[in-house]
């Protein structure tokens, strides 16, 4: 373990190893690849297992043995290269150190490693090990296990003398060159991409394109609490917080405006006495090559820029330029959550290293077009953006920094009259101020940014395929590809859109079956079970048999367009698969009638925008088909079967045939029959457009800011929807049952006997505080119990009958045998996938990140599951 | 559940010896599904009913079927299995009355073979299609036929009817006949039998249909209905009747599309002259010949029948000596009058570049000379013109969005076309070198893969054709990059609201060089007699031509295409065709 030469195995990319400081030291990139190169029997392997993984190492040998159970097979080495090129690129793509253990001699054999590292925007490396030519041989020749020659040897000898000369021109980012005494005693250590600073966590104050604009950066600073300090002239030459926030300038602080100096001068200040990063733009990085001699079009500005700078004498020009020629183009930060470039950055180029990755950064992904203005057609990566880092930019100014992804462009335009913004991280504030004047004229007028939900950035990989969800109260949850096929049916023929779809109640489990004689579900269970799980009060919900719905209702059209970038509309009602209620112009008006009734809850709960939980009454308003098609016809057939069997059975009895076992049993499925044609028709009320529709919310979901449904309990909810007055609002009756009360429980009961007897479906039992039930990981035993069940229903004698049919009562003993477990396990898992829906919504996170944890409760729902529960 | 069976034949009470069930016992038959009662509530001498009483295990029943099956729904447990007559009440009379269903009598045989008077009533038997079915099913044996509709809750008078009517039947016929007439037609009325059909349900369908069913104007119906219209037994179970009397298979057309359509007879060579096989007159039985048409053409049996009903029709076109002399033999076999007529063959034919082709190819269809027909369906004609939109655009990768079965993807594998080779030379090649079809159905995408036999394909053939899970309204990288997309009836399936979703989809990011975008004209829809509403009950909208212009011309300026309007099918001069198409094609 404490070895001088530790193997750096493991360590994440981003890690830099410290070093003894005696004897001879290699670094190498910690994201990135290395060749060993050396002739057969210089030692490669023992160096590659001394200070590497075992992992980070890709032979050659290995490789050959792979494809051909040979490793000294030769004529396997195109194929095996193959194998090896692709395990190396693997490796690259996920960031990780990778070592390649080959000869490596001929440069072109190094040339297409190290266009592999290219590829993939990673540094690359050298170490050579060079052995004298005897040695190699002689070890060769005492090991049995390989078939080389001395002639081979020498061949790759003089190869690699030749390779000596020139291999420093070959792409590396240096070459480490080993002779024979220091292979034993060097050790390696790996140094960070300077884009690397993962560790600083800030918070942030990252700010937008300044452009020389040095009053308005004055009063921004000001405004997020910044101390400027100033010298002797009272020029502002760096700034403090007093509660240490770092500012990071997203690059394009020069050109155009009234005092580039000035602002170089403030951040250079800042960046040195370490209270702001900042990234170049591509106006450093055109002014530098201009400060440089080089050629290039003194125009954007830049003619200003020089004679200010100019201006400013041959000390300043030579600090400013130092400090704009070190810039690098964009940083990582915050443990990887946060990434800044000037121009934005693609997911796959976070954190690596290229003449690409900077091009990107500085100019975002240009497709070599330009519009009718003259300047570049930028490609929208922001839209296929799916990165979870947040990326923040400027470059292309907009009216209004808007999120597009999780990702934000923070350049307003302040030198063409707009405004200097800021973003502070990690809270997500924007702080802007304005311009104090138009110091240039744009090229094009300032437009709007992508909208964030914008429908198209749904991407059909974001939904389909099996995926791994990671959500806080279900843990990691696996949505197999066939379910999600399934769901992509469903979702993209009937579903609303999916903007408004922020949300799927989840399926609920009934309580454990009843051995109490005549029931098969009974409120004891479902009390027993909350009280076992260590619950202390419930709540008893009437279970209102009408249809689930979830209402997404706004204040206004200007909340719909802003919050879920719906231009027409203000709301919608869906069933629990997504579907809407009612066709179109019913639809807008009961949304309408429900935005008035919900009033007073966007006033008491300040905010412009709700979901609701909620049942929608009467059952057939929406089912009316399947009452007629399934559950009516049924009562039909009985209801003209059964007396006409008993007539029967009268008239044979009268002529004395032994039939009176048959007869009693005909007459109690009569009496059965006709109770199941009570029970449904006790849920069908007529309506007529929305009259005689009502509904029912239980919960309140969301608001702005608030994933209520996660934070308060259920006490809280039925008082706040308590204040609703309005008529299509329907109360959910319920009581609450502290579980050591035997009196209490003894009351629910009766309550249930009463209302169920009166034709209610029955109940939903609930833990009055919100469930946080995330299992141990691991855990067995948990596995078996995934924690407390949001709900459990009960529903009533009488109403069972439509599910598990007219004459279940006479097989209660079968019924009772039911397997709870899976229904459980789905109800557990859709619940904390609705909940993380929500959690992400609030959080303004991406449609896309939204959408698909609601696709993954669609698509839990094709599972199979005995539909009785 | 419950079914009675009354002769007034003198002595009635002889019915206990037709029926090997004495009037004085009440027996019990144990069943898989549950319990069968026979009893006799009548016997005098002027009138004996025999009463068959099921009682169904619900439990039992929902066990045995629930378990491992695929429509896991909410029917099996809240069904009318206990309450009305079913298929299962079917083969419980058969089954405790085999002996006399087999017509065996005994000392009573000149009375088993005798037909009596007969009254068999039925207090619910479940009847798709109402009343009109039970009566066309049972008065051509002789039945006097009472079918009363049952209410379907007598408390909500505005439901109507239920799908139950109780059923009298009044007649005289042999008792045998009646029970396996009662065997068979219990499940053709119910029409969802309850249990796995093996291809013993054929041998059983036959046995108890002897001497009735091949004779019966709907026999086509009972089949189809018994056999719970799986068509692979129903062709089968026809095929072994047509061999009993041929027209009742003529009659027969598959109901389902899942008849393959793959690459049609092609022709070879170049220079050899070539013929047009014409069907001067068919012969009969016609359906040896249509079956022999589809066999050489693998055209679609309605196209063939088409064929074989308007003589003269070509049969195939364009095709070399040798072939059309097989052709002309095999239909001749048949009974047909054949002619063959040799193609005036152009210098330019010859070197494949047909001056009426825009790109120098020749189309070559080896299908019925009536292309444009009126009287082929409406989805053949719909199909042919956006194939010929598609050659006219020169399209060669042709993606079709929402392929469904994948009817129009087989059309686009067939088409072969002159092709320049490398060498300088001609060879007819598959023009279309990629077609890709998607739809967001995984049932149809298999549906699909059947019908274009894509485990069996060649390679060569296989690289051509993919089929994709898609959905229109989530952006696609797969969709990129081809000449065309076709959109043939699938904008009218999504809502409006989501059509610009749509739009962005295919227009913006899959963005081909052309779209063909076909859907119904709303205003041709009077010319359907009996339609109220839309075409299609999945339909969000239907267009006017002029409201699909709006459309169409919004999102091609949006999108930077150019667009064309055109109809597809009977002109009506006011209402216009009863299809509309528009040709997209990208600047």
């Amino acid at each position: 373990m404490s070895e001088p030469n530790r193997p750096t195995a493991g360590s994440a990319p981003g890690e830099s190893t410290v070093l003894a400081d005696s004897g001879r030291q290699v670094l190498v990139p910690s994201m990135g690849l290395v060749l060993l190169v050396g002739i057969s029997g210089s030692g490669k392997s023992t160096f590659g297992a001394r200070h590497f993984a075992p992992s980070q190492v890709v032979s050659s040998d290995f490789c050959r043995a792979l494809v051909c159970d040979d490793a000294n097979d030769q004529a396997a080495t195109p194929d095996a290269f193959d194998v090896l090129h692709y395990i190396v690129g693997v490796r690259l793509r996920r960031g990780r150190l990778t070592v390649v253990d080959a000869t490596n001699v001929q440069r072109a054999s190094r040339a297409s490693l190290v266009a592999l590292a290219k590829a993939h925007d990673v540094l690359v490396d050298a170490i050579v090990l060079d052995v004298p030519e005897a040695l190699a041989v002689a070890r060769n020749q005492s090991r049995a296990d390989r078939e080389i020659g001395s002639a081979a040897v020498n061949r790759q000898y003089r190869d690699l003398k030749r390779s000596l000369r020139s291999m420093r021109k070959e792409g590396f980012r240096r070459v480490h060159v080993l002779c024979d005494t220091e292979i034993d005693t060097v050790q390696v250590g790996t140094e960070r991409p300077w884009n690397d600073r993962r560790e600083l966590h800030g918070p942030f104050d990252v700010i937008g394109d300044v452009h020389g604009c040095l009053p308005e950066l004055r009063t921004l600073l000001g405004d997020l609490g910044w101390q400027i300090v100033q010298d002797g002239a009272g020029r502002a030459v760096g700034a403090q917080h007093p509660e240490g926030r770092t500012a990071v300038f997203v690059g394009d602080l020069v050109d155009r405006g009234p005092d580039t100096p000035g602002v170089l001068r403030l951040v250079m200040g800042m960046v040195a006495d370490g209270t702001a990063l900042c990234v170049s733009g591509n106006h450093e990085a055109k002014l530098v090559r201009a400060l440089k001699g080089a050629k290039v079009q003194v125009k954007h500005g830049l003619a200003e820029s020089l004679a200010q700078i100019d201006a400013e004498g041959d000390d300043f020009r030579a600090s400013a330029l130092t400090f704009m020629d070190g810039l690098i183009s964009h940083f990582v930060l915050d443990d990887g959550r946060l990434v800044v470039a000037h121009a934005g950055l693609k997911e796959a180029y976070h954190g690596r290293s290229s003449g690409r990755v900077r091009s990107f950064a500085l100019y975002g992904d240009t497709t070599g077009e330009t519009d009718e203005y003259g300047l570049p057609v930028r490609f929208p990566w922001a839209t296929e953006y799916r990165g979870s880092a947040t990326v923040v930019y400027g470059h292309t100014p907009t009216l209004v920094p808007e999120w597009v992804n999780n990702t934000i462009c923070l350049d307003t335009g302040v030198v063409f009259g707009g405004s200097l913004t800021a973003l502070r991280y990690p809270e997500r504030q924007i702080v802007s101020v304005p311009a104090a004047e138009q110091y240039y004229a744009p090229a094009r007028p300032l437009a709007a940014a992508v909208p964030e939900r914008e429908p198209t950035t749904l991407d059909i990989d974001d939904v389909t395929g099996t995926r791994w969800l990671v959500t806080e109260h279900a843990g990691k949850v696996k949505i197999p590809a066939e379910n999600a096929a399934a769901a992509l049916e469903v979702m993209s023929r009937f579903a609303v859109d999916p903007r408004w779809l922020v949300y799927l109640p989840p399926t609920m489990s009934p309580a454990p079956a009843s051995e109490r004689d005549g029931f098969l579900e009974h409120p004891e269970q479902a009390f027993a079970e909350y009280a076992a799980a260590g619950v202390r009060e419930v709540v008893c919900e009437e279970k209102h048999m009408g249809s689930r719905a979830v209402a997404v209702l706004t204040r206004d059209e200007a909340t719909a367009a802003q919050r879920f970038g719906v231009a027409d509309g203000t709301g919608v009602v869906y069933t629990r698969t997504g579907r809407a209620f009612f066709g179109a112009d019913l639809g807008t008006e009961l949304v309408d009638r429900l935005r008035s009734a919900v009033a007073p809850l966007f006033e008491a709960l300040d905010t412009a925008w709700l979901v609701l939980d909620c049942e929608l009454l009467p059952w057939s308003a929406k089912a009316l088909g399947l009452i007629k098609d399934q559950y009516a016809s049924v009562g039909a057939a009985a209801h003209a079967a059964l007396p006409a069997a008993a007539d029967v059975l009268a008239v044979a009895a009268a002529r004395g045939l032994d039939v009176a076992a048959l007869a009693d049993r005909v007459t109690r499925r009569t009496v059965n029959a006709e109770a199941y044609r009570d029970a449904y028709a006790a849920y069908v009320r007529p309506t007529d457009g929305l009259d005689g529709v009502r509904l029912a919310p239980f919960q309140i979901l969301a608001a702005e800011g608030r994933a209520l449904a996660v934070t308060e309990s259920h006490r809280w909810h039925l008082e706040q929807i308590a204040t609703l007055t309005d008529p299509i609002i329907t109360p959910t009756r319920h009581r609450y049952v502290d579980l050591s009360d035997e009196t209490q429980k003894a009351d629910a009961v009766q309550w249930w006997l009463d209302l169920t007897a009166a034709g209610g479906e029955g109940m939903v039992v609930k833990p009055v505080e919100p469930v946080r039930g995330l299992r141990p990981a691991g855990d067995r035993s948990a596995r078996q119990n995934r924690g407390v069940q949001p709900g459990l229903k009960v529903r009533g004698r009488e109403y069972l009958r439509i599910i598990y049919g007219p004459d279940y009562v006479d097989s209660l003993d079968v019924l009772r045998h039911r397997s709870l477990g899976h229904k459980k396990s789905l109800a557990h898992r859709e619940h904390g996938l609705g909940i993380e829906a929500l959690t992400r919504f609030v959080a303004g996170q991406p449609l896309w990140s939204v959408h698909q944890t609601v696709f993954a409760v669609l698509a839990l729902e094709s599972e199979p599951v005995d539909p009785r529960l | 559940m419950l079914l009675t069976v009354t002769t007034t034949h003198r002595p009635a009470t002889d019915l206990g010896y037709l029926l090997f069930k004495h009037p004085d016992r009440v027996q019990e038959f144990r069943r898989s599904f549950g319990t069968v009662t026979v009893f006799y509530p009548e016997a005098t001498d002027e009138r004996c009913t025999v009463a068959v009483l099921l009682e169904i295990d619900p439990i039992r029943l929902a066990r045995s079927v629930g378990r491992g099956a695929p429509d896991f729904s909410l029917a099996q447990y809240v069904n009318d299995r206990s309450y009305a007559a079913s298929s299962l009440l079917g083969v419980a009379v058969a089954d405790v009355f085999s002996t006399a269903r087999s017509g065996r009598g005994d000392d009573h045989q000149a009375l088993a073979d005798t037909p009596i008077p007969l009254e068999i009533a039925i207090p619910v038997l479940p009847c798709r299609g109402g009343p009109q079915i039970a009566r066309r099913v049972f008065e051509p044996l002789g039945w006097q036929v009472e079918a009363d509709p049952i209410a379907l809750d007598d408390r909500f008078d505005e439901w109507g009817d239920s799908r139950y009517v109780r059923l009298r039947l009044t007649g005289t016929v042999r008792l045998a006949d009646a029970l396996n007439q009662l065997h068979v037609l219990l499940p053709v009325m119910d029409e969802s039998k309850h249990y796995w059909q093996g291809n013993d349900e054929v041998d059983k369908l036959l046995r108890s249909g002897e001497g009735w069913l091949v004779t019966h104007p709907d026999a086509e119906l009972i089949t189809r209905r018994y056999l719970g219209r799986r068509s692979g037994l129903t062709r089968h179970a026809l095929e072994r009747l047509a061999e009993l009397s041929d027209e009742v298979a003529e009659t027969f057309e598959p109901t389902d599309d899942e008849e393959a359509t793959p690459p049609a007879v092609g022709s070879t060579g170049g220079q050899d002259p070539r013929f047009d096989v014409v069907l001067e007159a068919a012969g009969k039985p016609m359906i040896k010949l249509v079956r022999e048409i589809v066999e050489l053409t693998d055209l679609p049996l309605r196209v063939v029948k088409e064929q074989v009903n308007c003589t003269p029709s070509r049969i195939v076109g364009n095709v070399s000596q040798v072939t059309a002399e097989r052709v002309k033999e095999a239909l001749e076999r048949c009974g047909a009058s054949v002619a063959l007529l040799e193609r005036p063959v152009s210098d330019e034919a010859r070197l494949g570049s047909d001056p009426s082709s825009p790109d120098g190819g020749e189309l070559v269809q080896p299908v019925s000379i009536r292309t444009d027909s009126p009287d082929l369906p409406l989805n053949v004609q719909r199909h042919r013109a956006v194939l010929a939109a598609l050659l006219e655009l020169g399209a060669r990768s042709v993606v079709d969005l929402g392929c469904g079965s994948g009817q129009f993807l087989a059309m686009l594998m067939a088409e072969r076309r002159w092709v320049a080779l490398p060498t300088g030379g001609q060879t007819k090649a598959p023009w279309f070198t990629r077609v890709v079809g998607t739809d967001v159905s995984t049932r149809s995408l298999q549906v699909a893969a059947r019908r274009l036999r894509l485990d069996r394909l060649g390679e060569r053939q296989a690289e051509r054709i993919e089929l994709l899970q898609g959905a229109l309204t989530y952006t696609d990288t797969r969709l990129a990059g081809f000449d065309a997309a076709v959109l043939m009836e699938v904008i009218e399936h999504v809502d409006p609201e989501r059509l610009p979703a749509l739009e962005r989809v295919v227009f913006g990011a899959a963005h081909p060089g052309a779209v063909l975008v076909t859907t119904p004209n709303s205003e041709y829809n009077p010319n359907y007699e009996g339609l109220t509403g839309m075409r299609h009950p999945d339909h969000r909208f239907e267009w006017t031509r002029e409201e699909f212009r709006a459309w169409a011309e919004r999102v091609a300026a949006e999108y930077g295409y150019t667009v064309e309007l055109r109809g597809i099918g009977d002109l009506d001069p006011d209402r216009g065709t009863p299809t509309q198409m528009a040709v997209f094609r990208h600047e």
